[in-house]
């Protein structure tokens, strides 16, 4: 990502296309949408990746959670044909710098979440991944995730208040 | 910030993370966000769980050039503008809100429903109904039960039910086992953002004679 933000790097963009692409194709198939959207849309999560990749901040989210933020509002934009409004921006992007170490120590909370999903009970799981496939209401997804988020909640929290201080 | 001590719930979270939430829901959710440091961070945290499910989807081949249609499609595109969701100079609402209402709290077209309390409906996609409460300071809000899911943001004022004080920037979520009586606190008049994807029940006669007409 860093490449592709600061020296627009073809080769980079390329790398993270040939993982990725199959991959929101896949999600977008399992959501619901035939190949040709599927194709359509995947190649839209991936060209609106580069235009906006000055927005996306290491320190608060890995590239796939990125990318699936993306995926999903062009989902609903697509598919559902619904609006889903957003928070309010907390500043104009994200820190100018971003630490290398924040960004590695979050892609590494990233990695543990998503082993820890990998080694839910199948029943849970399978909810988990039904819910992100837009497959239940709000009153289907059981109140009690039991998901594993403590340890990533703290550190994006933590990556909020440097935003905060960093604004005054 | 402001001090908030209700919050959303995780069921909420997900399916606004998923997007699967009502449009009248989502613009709850967003608004208490916007205030709320802490579930914006949960929020994340469940964005990142839709991370990790997108990187066990398995794979779809792309069609043949796809790779080379992107590039064409990038090597020509500007940056997207940095700001996708400012703040509105001026707006006392959280910026989801402003874009609904059209403007600040000076805006709002309100209309009285009785009881001194008045309402603005917002407009929404179908499945939940989003409206402003304005409520009098010391009044009550008619008697309900709930069918469905009733999420209330307090936006100004704060307002008790028989056991809890939600302030500005509390949410109060609430299901068809809670009827409650909430009561604007003295001083200050309430003004709430509600949600609802069920018609609410009224105790009293009265109000349910004229729900279909206000839209409650």
């Amino acid at each position: 990502m860093r490449r592709i933000r600061e020296e627009r790097d073809e080769a980079a963009f390329a790398e993270l296309f040939g993982h990725f692409a199959p991959r929101v194709k896949a999600f977008l198939i399992k959501s619901g949408a035939d190949a040709g959207q599927a194709e359509d849309v995947a190649q839209d999560v991936l060209v609106t990746l580069w235009t906006k990749a000055h927005m996306f901040d290491a320190s608060r989210a890995s590239v796939a959670t990125w990318i699936f933020t993306i995926a999903r509002n062009r989902r609903i934009d697509v598919l559902r044909k619904d609006r889903r409004p957003e928070p309010e921006d907390l500043t104009w992007g994200p820190e100018p710098e971003p630490d290398q170490a924040d960004a590695i120590a979050f892609q590494q909370e990233a990695d543990a979440l998503g082993t820890a999903i990998a080694a839910l009970p199948a029943r849970q799981r399978e909810l988990v991944e039904r819910a992100y496939y837009g497959d239940l209401s709000h009153a289907e997804i059981a109140a009690e995730t039991g998901l594993p988020l403590g340890t990533i909640k703290s550190r994006i929290r933590l990556a909020l208040e440097r935003l905060r201080h960093v604004m005054k | 910030m402001n001090d908030i001590n209700h919050h959303l719930t995780d069921a909420l979270l997900m399916g606004y993370s998923a997007g699967t939430l009502p449009e009248a829901f989502s613009l709850v959710v967003a608004s208490h966000i916007s205030l709320c440091d802490e579930c914006r961070a949960r929020l994340e945290s469940f964005d990142a769980v839709g991370g990790a499910v997108l990187e066990r989807s398995g794979r779809v081949a792309m069609d043949d050039g796809a790779l080379e249609a992107c590039l064409g499609r990038i090597a020509n595109a500007d940056w997207a503008p940095t700001r996708t969701v400012a703040k509105a100079v001026g707006s006392d609402l959280p910026e989801p809100l402003t874009s609904y209402v059209g403007g600040g709290l000076g805006e709002v077209r309100w209309r009285k429903i009785g009881g001194g309390v008045s309402q603005a409906v917002l407009k929404t996609s179908k499945g939940a109904t989003a409206r402003l409460l304005h409520i009098p300071a010391g009044r009550q809000l008619p008697d309900h039960g709930h069918q469905g899911t009733e999420l209330t943001l307090v936006l100004k004022g704060a307002f008790r039910d028989e056991e809890e004080r939600f302030g500005a920037g509390d949410i109060e979520v609430a299901d068809q086992h809670l009827t409650h009586k909430p009561v604007a606190e003295e001083g200050e008049d309430c003004i709430c953002l509600a949600a609802t994807d069920a018609p609410l029940r009224f105790s009293t006669m009265l109000p349910r004679l004229v729900q279909p007409f206000f839209k409650i």
